[in-house]
């Protein structure tokens, strides 16, 4: 188990691909992502790395907490998280970790607290359908309806979906795919959206569910190692090649010719039809 | 200029250098070179049509050109960046007085027409251009 990173969402925009697809992508900023403190077996009974993100000013943070910053001699950051990683992924204290950390075509679960959306009805928060528009309907046109039964139970059940507080929750996207990196910038390009709003500090762990890509630095991608973990970069605008995944192709001329020669002819008629839209739609 | 528009502006700079794409509106006639993968290799095929609407969004940019085909309207929708988009051609300038010409839609034949733009500025910038680019071969 490696560690993970904290970055910040700093918005989404658009990639593509040399034949012409476009990627979707949230791009994330790995701020002077850096390890606090280590825990060790020894010691703590567990192994893993404290990571820091962002620069907070010293009059910000607690004398406590300072110290804490200081024993270690890092520089005070806004957002400390934990990662459990496996004893030979421990990182130094003081390392800083890259963009390379990750490489093009792996899969990640992002953590983070999803947007507020304050106090939400019903229809909103939990996709109800409301009342109806009119036969009778008065005010109550997005109301939840009936919350239970009669007499008996004569209570309303505990988790009942009602309205109240939506979003503001953590959140973790699983099985996201990493489509481009820039370690320069520290800059990491994810396929889809995250949770959160933009400027919001997210964690980014490898994928529970997937095995470990097979290109992954281990320990980790750090600065002093930069060179070899260090990737070479796809044109301005485009996702890295490791990150291409083939389309579904139509038919080729010579699989419908023979399916032709083989269906009746009126079968062949329609199969040919079928490929023309298909070819309209990749295009 | 935030990170995104500075990703957004490098992108398209480094797309914009390899192919020039005119300057086009709503009304203008198009003929988009369009690459189309046939088994094994790809061939670039020519679409033309009226320009019936722009969407300007950085790398989201789009545009959309219709034309009437065996008699049915198609409409095809481009991103401008793609690198599907092998060329961008600019046949005529239309008159309109709309940012998008939806309601052509709803309308066929004499009446679907676009009045052209007449501009003798623009047509000799067009002269120039070609004059030089003729100059440019030759040396």
């Amino acid at each position: 188990m490696r560690s993970g990173v904290i970055a910040k969402k700093m918005g989404m925009t658009r990639l593509f691909q040399a034949d012409g697809r476009h990627v979707p992508v949230t791009v994330l900023q790995l701020d002077n992502c850096q390890v606090v403190s280590v825990r060790e077996a020894e010691r703590d009974g567990y192994t893993a790395v404290q990571l820091g993100a962002g620069t907070a000013k010293a009059k910000n943070v607690s004398k406590p907490v300072r110290g804490h910053f200081a024993k270690n001699e890092v520089e005070p950051k806004l957002r400390v998280a934990e990662f459990r990683v496996d004893e030979e992924a421990l990182l130094p204290v003081g390392a800083t970790l890259t963009a390379d950390h990750f490489v093009a075509g792996q899969i990640v679960d992002v953590t983070g607290q999803t947007q507020g959306k304050g106090f939400a009805g019903a229809m909103k928060r939990h996709g109800f359908g409301g009342l109806r528009a009119t036969h009778g309907v008065s005010i109550s046109h997005r109301s939840h309806g009936s919350t239970g039964q009669r007499q008996d139970p004569g209570k309303v059940f505990k988790n009942k979906k009602m309205a109240g507080h939506m979003g503001d929750r953590q959140r973790t996207q699983q099985n996201l795919e990493v489509v481009r990196t820039d370690a320069n910038r520290g800059l990491i390009f994810i396929k889809g959206s995250v949770p959160g709003h933009k400027g919001a500090w997210l964690i980014i762990n490898d994928a529970m569910k997937v095995p470990l890509h097979a290109d992954a630095p281990i320990p980790g991608g750090l600065r002093r190692n930069a060179d070899e973990t260090a990737t070479e970069d796809a044109p301005a605008g485009m996702i890295e090649d490791a990150a291409v995944h083939e389309a579904a192709t139509g038919p080729t001329d010579a699989e419908i010719e023979a399916a032709a020669a083989a269906a009746p002819a009126e079968e062949a008629s329609k199969s040919d039809e079928n490929s023309g839209d298909d070819a309209k739609k990749e295009g | 200029m935030n990170l995104i528009e500075t990703l957004e502006a490098e992108a398209i700079e480094s797309i914009t250098s390899d192919k020039k794409l005119p300057d086009f509106k709503a009304g203008d006639t198009l003929r988009v070179g369009v690459k189309v993968v046939e088994g094994d290799r790809t061939r670039i095929q020519n679409y033309e049509g009226v320009c019936i609407a722009r969407t300007n969004r950085g790398m989201g940019s789009s545009f959309t050109v219709r034309k009437i085909s065996f008699g049915e309207g198609v409409e095809r929708v481009f991103p401008l960046y793609s690198p599907n988009v092998d060329s961008v051609t600019v046949l005529k300038r239309g008159i309109v007085r709309r940012a998008k010409l939806y309601y052509l839609r709803g309308l066929t034949g004499k009446r679907a027409r676009i009045a052209e733009k007449r501009d003798d500025r623009e047509k000799n910038t067009i002269k120039a251009e070609k004059q030089e680019a003729a100059e440019a071969a030759e040396s």
